[in-house]
């Protein structure tokens, strides 16, 4: 019991340091199948950890405290590192928003990283695979420790590791394809102008404010007078929005993520396209919603409506580019590109129902996505590429994977009983909700290019004659098989009731907007 | 034991079926008896709800909630009960027909087959007895996805096309129309349940909000073929001839139908539908329908082209039906009759539609003849199925003593009633293109003589074929007989139509 409630109290600082070291103790787990199944520990740990630290956020509700006369219910749990106090220190500060990201974050990580044993076997060499792995876990550990940071230079800090690391995974793709390379030098321009961007924003704040704690910058920022009249702010927001778009890859600035998706190795194109994009739009959640309140930086500065351009042009845009190609990886990049269209809608509508929708999409598609992107490199790791020729007949030489890759794809469609369709519930009834019927029709359009997109590849799977490479190949190994069946089976799973998922989306969404909306008013 | 008018137990059976299916999908045999003892439970159990839908006092069962605050309710009713009724018991005698079909044809891929046909079945229940519009869509959906396999079935790169067509259309329009639609009747009213006399009418929406929304349901649901959204049908018939039959003669066409009719008696209602002139343009467009889609048939040469046709515009008196009892009024005596009159045809043209298919089917499997023009003097050598096939032509007539008949009867005295010479002189037209596109081809098969066989190569065995295999035959004088039966003993029918309305004034 002690050492339980040890655990339970260090709990935010174990779920990052944890896997920082074992992280860094990869590179000397030799060069064979070490350093994965070491990964595969470590990462289950780190999962079990945030499931855990789930509950714990869960049960804040049960335990009022009392706050001088009146009784409050506590909202977050903060960690001190170090004990430090929050103007010197770094805080971790987990709540409703994040617990969740740190769940979906954390429970990809691990699948993908089980799946990963074997394409990475075959696609990367055996003298780089314990630091593939370092690499691996460092990006994880970066995506984490965002989510979790309550400090806001912290985040830059955490945001570089995950990116530097990002970018390395990438290049590792080399060796099956040589422009992997140029793909990752694209990112890493376009990614540093975007961590620069994001710098500069917290910058700013830091003049405004006089601290990068990010609970204490919200409450500053929020007693300042005049919201309006202060430049600084009016800049640092402007930096930070621009950045954190490049980031989460919102259409026009999402140039980078096409061929990087493309070309990585499969496994990080599933990490990737999972939870990168998705703790950008975090970071903007955290920065929009909770320290700059979202009254100020949506209705004063009027960034709604060109974020809700973007997404909408994003949806139109990126879902016909996925009509148009040969390559399935590449369809499903800019199928990427337009659902966190999707997701940037949702939030861009600051209501109840729009945020829900956006949380509840980050959930679905990142199930739906990694496990279709996992279904492709079984793909790859079978029959050597995933274009269209190279997917044909595949139904029946690898009915699972190519099963699993069709139910995704009903997903993205948005059919009932899959996910896509709760997210569009939510999504098109917060449009309606705001009085904005033109989304909904950009929405739907989006749906019925999804039909085309991944129409065009279903009838491939299974109504075209096997080449020759897929004559020889049989059904993928069942380590990757599995990861990819529990992702795609839990997003049928949310798509048949989404009780839990809907349930926790719309509370998060109600405690984003009630706890921050106070201040900041023009 | 389960209460009475839970429909649970028509619910799982077929997918209970579909399990038992896969599992002893390597014996054929047992395989076609599961099938078979699957049908005839799903038809025992659903009548057991008979009682239940004609005292209006169903209960309402509800399952989890899919999203917060909008749960999978199910609940008897009339209208759904017809049309479950059909389902299930047509796929008794489908399944039996199936079975000489597909070994008939050596098709292969039979235990995908089966079990995607009774996954539609499930579909079809799903939507048959959907408490709220939310389920009807969620099982609206299986129906289309359970179906694409089946359309394709042959997978050559006809089926594709076919297939692209069938799901292209269906999906988009239920996606793009359908669905914001569903939307936006919940957002306007807070719930989207299923109450008699409609939900609209206090959500306070303006009469172009109204309009825009039925369009949307109207035109979202296109399974019930509404032109220009009807050429998934045609495009369908590259199925084989069960599927043509059970599906596109019965569970899809007629899922169509009875949404669109359900959403506008059980979420429109009668006095919503009427503010805006809802039904006068429902009547326009199923009368253009109705007469364009048999101007079609009569220039195709395929057979089962040219039921597809005749099925588009069948389908379209059941939405002039609807029109005529929305411009009438729920208060009149005949209005009831225009709103009966969509409710029978649903059985009506069922039985007539899936005995012109089952020939169809069985001219194809005994002499692999697809065309109208070939069939000369083939009523001699298949005298059952000519038989047959001439029942269900008299039914698409509306002429005695087939079922047809009876829902033109209620139909053509709602709109005498309502004084609609529009919708008269449609029946009328129509009434004359479906004689000249079926009487026809009787009389071909009847009364003219077999041509001369020049080469045999690509004749072979059509000189001395009989009768299709016996599973075929049996199924096709059963659905006959139905045909003729429904003349004679409409009662069951219309009553369940009528509580429709009695609950309603």
């Amino acid at each position: 019991m002690e050492l339980m409630n040890w655990i339970d109290f260090h709990l935010p600082a174990l779920v990052v340091v944890i896997p920082l070291v074992a992280g860094i103790l990869t590179v000397f787990c030799g060069k064979r199948s070490g350093p994965w199944a070491w990964s595969c520990l470590v990462h289950g740990f780190v999962f079990a950890m945030t499931i855990r630290l789930n509950q714990l956020v869960q049960n804040l509700k049960l335990l009022p405290v009392e706050d001088g006369s009146t009784l409050s219910v506590p909202t977050h749990i903060s960690y001190f590192m170090g004990s430090w106090p929050r103007q010197w220190g770094i805080e971790l500060r987990v709540d409703a928003l994040n617990a969740i990201i740190l769940l979906i974050v954390a429970g990809i990580a691990f699948l993908t990283t089980v799946y990963s044993g074997k394409s990475v076997q075959q696609e990367i060499g055996s003298d780089r695979r314990n630091w593939f792995y370092t690499v691996w876990t460092l990006t994880i550990v970066g995506l984490l420790g965002i989510t979790i940071t309550g400090d806001a230079f912290n985040v830059y800090v955490l945001l570089e590791i995950s990116s530097l690391t990002i970018y390395t995974l990438i290049a590792m793709g080399k060796s099956r394809d040589r422009r992997a390379l140029t793909a990752s030098l694209k990112y890493l321009i376009l990614g540093s102008v975007g961590a620069s961007f994001i710098l500069l924003g917290i910058g700013y704040l830091l003049m405004i404010t006089g601290t990068l704690n990010m609970a204490d910058m919200g409450e500053s920022l929020r007693a300042l007078e005049n919201p309006t009249e202060n430049r600084t702010l009016l800049v640092a927001v402007a930096f930070l929005l621009v950045g954190l778009s490049l980031k989460m890859a919102l259409f026009p600035l999402h140039m980078w993520l096409p061929n990087a998706y493309t070309y990585a190795p499969s496994a990080v194109s599933a990490l990737l396209s999972a939870t990168a994009t998705k703790v950008g739009v975090y970071m903007a959640f955290r920065f929009i919603y909770t320290i700059i309140g979202p009254v100020f930086s949506f209705e004063t500065v009027s960034s709604s409506e060109l974020l809700l351009l973007c997404a909408t042009l994003g949806i139109l845009v990126c879902s016909y580019n996925a009509m148009t190609q040969d390559n399935v990886k590449r369809i499903l990049a800019y199928s990427s590109v337009a659902q966190i269209g999707y997701i940037v809608l949702g939030f861009a509508l600051h209501t109840q129902m729009g945020v829900a929708g956006s949380i509840v999409h980050i959930i679905n598609h990142a199930l739906i996505k990694g496990g279709m992107f996992m279904a492709l490199g079984a793909v790859v790791y079978r029959v050597g590429a995933a274009r269209l020729t190279d997917l044909s007949g595949l139904g029946r030489i690898m009915p699972w994977t190519m099963g699993a890759f069709t139910a995704g794809g009903l997903s993205l469609i948005g059919f009932p009983l899959t996910a896509g369709f709760i997210s569009k519930w939510y999504l098109v009834q917060a449009c309606l909700e705001a009085g904005r019927w033109y989304l909904v029709v950009a929405l739907l359009v989006g749906s019925i290019f999804a039909i085309v997109y991944v129409w065009r590849v279903v009838e491939i799977i299974y109504f075209g004659q096997p080449n020759d490479n897929a004559c020889k190949a049989k059904e993928a190994p069942w380590t990757m098989v599995l990861p990819t069946i529990i992702m795609i089976g839990l997003s049928l799973y949310f798509g048949i009731t989404a009780e839990w998922t809907g349930g926790m989306s719309e509370a998060t969404a109600q405690f984003l907007l009630t706890e921050f909306e106070g201040g900041m008013q023009p | 034991m389960i209460e009475s008018g839970n429909p649970s137990l028509s619910l799982m059976t077929p997918l209970v079926g579909a399990a038992g299916i896969v599992l002893c999908g390597r014996l054929p045999n047992l395989r076609e008896a599961v099938t078979l003892v699957t049908a005839a439970l799903l038809f025992y159990f659903t009548m057991g709800l008979m009682p239940a839908a004609l005292s209006g006092e169903a209960v309402r069962v509800e399952l989890f909630e899919m999203v917060p605050g909008m749960p999978i309710v199910f609940q008897v009713e009339g209208l759904g009960m017809i049309y479950a009724l059909i389902a299930s018991g047509l796929w008794i005698l489908n399944s039996l027909y199936s079975i000489g079909y597909m070994r008939g044809n050596q098709e292969k891929h039979q235990t995908r087959f089966y079990l995607c046909f009774a996954v539609a079945i499930f579909g079809a229940m799903g939507t048959a007895f959907a408490g709220n519009l939310f389920t009807l869509f969620v099982f609206y959906e299986v129906l289309t996805l359970s179906t694409f396999p089946l359309v394709t079935h042959k997978g050559n790169q006809n089926a594709i096309q076919g297939g692209r067509v069938y799901l292209g259309i269906l999906a988009s329009a239920s996606i793009g129309l359908l669905f914001p639609a569903l939307v936006w009747v919940h957002h306007a009213v807070g719930h989207v349940d299923f109450v008699l006399g409609g939900i609209l009418s206090d959500a306070g929406l303006p009469n172009w909000s109204l309009a825009l929304l039925f369009f949307l349901c109207v035109y979202g649901i296109a399974k019930a073929a509404l032109m220009p959204l009807h050429r998934w049908l045609p495009a369908a018939m590259v199925a084989p001839t069960p599927v043509s039959a059970l599906l596109h003669a019965v569970a899809v066409v007629k899922a169509g139908v009875f949404s669109v009719t359900k959403v506008s008696v059980y979420i429109f209602g009668y006095g919503t539908l009427g503010e805006f002139g809802g039904g006068d343009w429902l009547v326009y467009m199923a009368g253009f329908t109705i007469v364009t889609a048999s101007f079609i048939a009569l220039f195709q040469d395929n057979l089962k082209k040219r039921l597809a046709y005749s099925t588009v515009s069948q389908l379209s008196y059941i939405l002039l039906a609807v029109g005529l009892w929305v411009t009438l009024g729920p208060d009149s005596e005949v209005g009831q009759f225009a709103l009966i009159a969509a409710a029978v045809h649903i059985p009506a043209h069922a039985f007539g539609k899936i005995t012109l298919f089952f020939a169809a089917g069985s001219i194809y499997t005994a002499d692999h003849k697809t065309e109208v023009s070939q069939l000369k003097g083939i009523g001699r050598r298949m005298p059952w199925t000519m038989g047959a096939f001439a029942v269900g032509a008299l039914a698409m007539i509306g002429a005695p003593p087939t079922s047809g008949f009876i829902s033109k009867w209620f139909l053509l005295t709602g709109a005498w009633e309502a004084g609609s010479g529009f919708a008269i002189t449609i029946i009328m037209i129509s009434t004359l293109l479906n004689a000249a596109y079926f009487l026809p081809v009787l009389w071909q098969a009847f009364f003219c003589k077999e041509p001369e066989h020049h080469d045999d190569a690509s004749s072979h065995g059509s000189h001395d074929h009989g009768e299709a295999p016996w599973p075929i035959v049996v199924a096709l004088t059963g659905t006959a007989l139905l045909a003729i039966s429904l003349f004679f003993y409409p009662d069951w029918a219309v009553e369940l139509a009528r509580t429709l309305i009695q609950s309603q004034s």
